[in-house]
């Protein structure tokens, strides 16, 4: 539960420890000595894990799920590795509320730290326990058993296979804090760039996704949505509708409108048909502000002192700046989807959300069963980046399954649908102020973050956009943020550099005027974004490089050595601005992800276009270490995305709406990166700490991007840019 | 509803169907071919990227009706998991997906292009590619791929025409 999980005794530590940053840099182990890894704790029976079947058939558990990030891979890599296995020779099943461990969200690049640690650990004792089961049929010490192939063999040739050892509840035992020795020989699989095991079917037809899946005697429903966020439903007439071809029932409950027909295009029409039958009041509920720091700062917010560090009064020269974010949308590119059905009093959901199990809690609440039920199987959907559709859509699903018993409901929503009623990533203002002392070092810095919600997952039945509109609605839960050092709006708004004296606050704004939630990285974008673009300012206020700033005010060894290798990679010391091109120019950023998972150090060379605006990336290098690499590919394929999509996010997007709706409604409206505008050029260059935890990587580029992206700007044409996105219309003029 | 007789992928279909079905719901749930995704409805992301008469077009905007004799092609007919075509095994050999939503349709938007300009620059390969979306920002390793195909494509006799 990632984003909602209390700190567990280390954490509180680092809280503790405000006084004293370098107490962070120690390393995390996710557990400690006498602990079991946090997954393993709430799941600890090894066959929970990993099912061996006579017929030699090794599956691999796990509560975590893909989401295009290659989780699936990664994680039959650490299963392989500890039974010295190839990949191949196994099979995993990923978050199904009936079959595997609960492992909470799959979320905050977590799952490596999570599930992966959880699975070493697990792997390793069955790989003991077998070769204590080995020794005792063979009748030979464990320590003279060779492990080869799923099998161990005696000195006089004599073999037992994981099969025979494992005739019945062998593996039914508790794992224990102890980790099982080192498997002996080289290693099967960490450390290798292992193919993606679900990228063939992707690319084939294969029956891929959630989209993919059709059951016997399928039913297709549409939602018609209101037109407008306070939108009330005056009234349908259902009966022209009933009567076009195809259609099974129309749903009416309050402002939740359905229709459920036996073709899917069948449903598209009806839908649309439904719409126009209905007629609503349209009152106007959104107020106007003329930017998005007023409109965020005219909310009330409940202040969290996050860091209180030193006395701060020091004399020197202080700078100070606001930085904002708009509401920007995940923007998925296949739009949410479920599958629903009720027999005999019991529910099937067949979902991509992010987290099965509080899935089925929520749903359990909005349709007053209790949550066995209930079952929650995952399959993959397109990418969400976070909370997104996936869980109101399987509440969709739900309901009109019990509108439609005994036939599967599949839902999907539309592209109007979708961009409109998702949870956005929230609007962000950041006020920040140093002082830098004259020792060309930061003395003081006040930093405050003001930004609603980051986090509004189910959870509760107030948590699905389908029970806000029902003629009985559930409310949403008051929201609260979650604690540091994960964070939420305030994820890495404390600063990962030797700052003597630091305050940092949350303001955090318990109501929004549009629903948010769960973005990529949540407020860590904005916050690395505000914090090295500052860095860069105060580097330029003190005549000092941007990175040999950065590295004055770090003491981590790792952060110093991300930030070495970016700069070198790049070429930072020796670049020259190319000759006859007066409008490029290099931006530097870093970030340790929550200031606990992977560190990222990032170099850009942008061009901004005089006539346009529009901005370049010509070349991004990247420095990455997140601990243990488990597949080198993988991540530098996760660290690509991130720098592309923040590219996006940075440059191009941000949600528009009136005083009644949301007006960035497709890709025309909300448009997003394409091909003519991606960078030339993406190094990344990776770090391995072989031994180290896992730290994770899907997020830990979003921020640096954006400030990299910003710092170049400013040094190919002067102009600092502190509010999301950056606004062509003023490069232009510049 | 009206009979229509498609080619899908070098076969004939007989489907009955409404007039203004549009193609890619035909492929997906009635002839069951999951390559060609539903991403917009508004022909603006490429999801639905497929080839008909040899040119992309957006099967989410295509009626049924107006298809008539003119040849379909899908991702399916490039190539299988155990036998995939040369653009599907660039995309394989680049790991050019991540979430991989998009690449069915990126798949077929490049195989236009390499049927009509087997040899093309990095700026033609962008500009070709554009009108399809990819959320992840999977773009360089997408553009690496295509890049690999052609240059597969250009070592084998006669590849031009696969």
């Amino acid at each position: 539960m990632s984003e909602q999980a209390p700190c567990n005794a280390g954490r509180r530590r680092f809280i503790a420890a405000g006084g004293a940053l370098t107490l962070s840099f120690a390393m995390p182990a996710w557990s400690a000595p006498g602990e079991l890894p946090k997954s393993l704790d709430k799941t600890p029976w090894l066959d929970a894990w990993i099912r061996i079947g006579a017929d030699e058939r090794i599956t691999v558990f796990t509560g975590k799920v893909e989401l295009g990030q290659g989780i699936k891979t990664a994680l039959l890599q650490v299963a392989a590795d500890e039974l010295r296995l190839p990949v191949g020779r196994l099979l995993l099943v990923t978050a199904d509320t009936e079959r595997t461990p609960d492992e909470g969200l799959t979320a905050g690049s977590n799952s490596m730290k999570d599930s992966g640690t959880a699975l070493r650990h697990a792997a390793g004792q069955v790989r003991a326990r077998l070769g204590e089961l080995a020794a005792a049929r063979l009748s030979v010490p464990a320590a003279n058993l060779i492990l080869k192939d799923g099998a161990f063999s005696a000195p006089d040739g004599r073999r037992a296979t994981f099969g025979q050892l494992v005739a019945g509840q062998e593996l039914h035992v508790r794992a224990t804090p102890e980790p099982a020795p080192p498997a002996p020989g080289p290693k099967t699989a960490i450390g290798k760039s292992v193919p993606r095991v679900d990228i063939p079917p992707k690319l084939t037809g294969g029956r891929a996704y959630i989209q993919d899946l059709r059951l016997p005697r399928m039913a297709h429903a549409r939602v018609v949505r209101p037109p407008s966020q306070a939108a009330r439903l005056v009234d349908v007439d259902a009966a022209a509708v009933m009567r076009l071809p195809g259609v099974l029932k129309v749903v009416r409950d309050g402002r939740f409108l359905a229709v459920i027909a036996d073709g899917e295009y069948r449903a598209v029409k009806a839908a649309t048909a439904l719409a126009r039958a209905a007629r609503w009041d349209t009152p106007a509920s959104l107020p106007k502000h003329p930017d998005i720091a007023s409109l965020v700062r005219a909310q009330p917010a409940q202040p969290y002192p996050i860091l209180e560090r030193g006395v701060p009064g020091t004399p020197g020269k202080t700078l100070r700046a606001t930085y904002t974010r708009p509401f920007q949308l995940h923007g998925s590119i296949g739009p949410s989807c479920a599958l629903a059905q009720l027999v005999d009093g019991r529910y099937t959901v067949w979902t991509h959300s992010q987290g099965v199990f509080p899935l089925r809690g929520a749903l359990a609440e909005l349709l007053g069963v209790k949550i066995e039920a209930i079952r929650c199987i995952h399959l993959e959907g397109a990418g969400c980046y976070g909370h997104n559709g996936a869980d109101d859509v399987a509440a969709d699903a739900a309901l009109l399954a019990r509108a439609l018993p005994g036939r599967p409901v599949r839902v999907q929503w539309m592209r109007e649908e979708e961009h409109a009623w998702e949870p956005l990533g929230a609007a962000m203002v950041v006020d920040v102020a140093a002082t830098l002392g004259l020792d060309g070092r930061i003395a003081d810095w006040e930093y405050a973050v003001l930004t609603p919600s980051h986090n509004q997952r189910p959870g509760k039945a107030g948590n699905l956009l389908a029970a806000t509109h029902l003629a009985r609605p559930f409310t949403p839960p008051v929201p609260t943020p979650s604690p540091q050092p994960e964070g939420s709006g305030d994820r890495n708004a404390i600063p990962y550099y030797a700052i003597p004296n630091a305050r940092v606050t949350h303001h955090f704004q318990p109501q929004a005027i549009l629903r948010t939630s769960a973005l990529r990285g949540l407020g860590a974008y904005c916050n690395v974004f505000a914090i090295e673009s500052f860095m860069d300012e105060l580097a330029r206020a003190a005549n000092a490089d941007p990175v040999e700033f950065r590295l004055r005010h770090l003491t981590d060894p790792r952060a110093i050595d991300v930030v070495k290798l970016a700069a070198s990679t790049f070429g930072w010391s020796s670049y020259r601005r190319p000759q006859g091109t007066t409008r490029r120019g290099r931006g530097f950023a870093f970030a340790r992800y929550k200031n606990l998972l992977a560190y990222c150090a990032l170099a850009v060379e942008v061009e901004v276009a005089l006539e346009t605006g529009l901005v370049r990336i010509v070349r991004a290098q990247a420095a990455v270490d997140c601990g243990e690499i488990v597949n080198p590919d993988g991540v530098r394929n996760q660290i690509e995305g991130g720098i592309v999509q923040s590219t996006s996010w940075t440059l191009l997007e941000k949600v528009r709406y009136d005083q009644q709706q949301v007006l960035t409604v497709d890709w025309a409206s909300y448009p997003i990166l394409r091909f003519t505008q991606v960078p030339d050029t993406v190094g990344v260059h990776l770090i391995d700490r072989p031994g180290q935890p896992f730290l994770g990587t899907g997020e830990a580029a979003q921020g640096p991007a954006a400030a990299a992206i910003a710092n170049a700007v400013f040094d190919a044409c002067g102009l600092r840019m502190r509010d999301l996105p950056l606004d062509r219309q003023r490069m232009r003029r510049a | 509803m009206t009979t229509y007789r498609l080619q899908v992928n070098g076969k004939q279909h007989a489907v009955d169907l409404d007039p203004d079905t549009p193609l890619l719901y035909v492929l997906r749930n009635e002839l069951g071919l999951n390559g060609a995704k539903f991403g917009c409805g508004l022909g603006q992301c490429g999801s639905c990227t497929v080839l008909v008469d040899g040119k992309p077009a957006m099967s989410c905007l295509v009626p049924v009706s107006s298809v008539g004799t003119r040849a379909v092609r899908t991702v399916e007919g490039l190539g299988s998991s155990d036998k995939p075509g040369v653009l599907q095994q660039a995309f394989i050999d680049e790991q050019a997906a991540q979430c991989g939503y998009c690449i069915a349709g990126m798949i077929m938007q490049a195989t236009s292009l390499l049927e009509r300009t087997p040899q093309p620059t990095d700026a033609q390969i962008r500009a070709h590619m554009a009108p399809n979306l990819c959320r992840c920002g999977t773009h360089m390793r997408i553009l690496r791929a295509v890049r690999r195909a052609a240059d597969v494509l250009a070592r084998t006799p006669g590849g031009a025409q696969r």
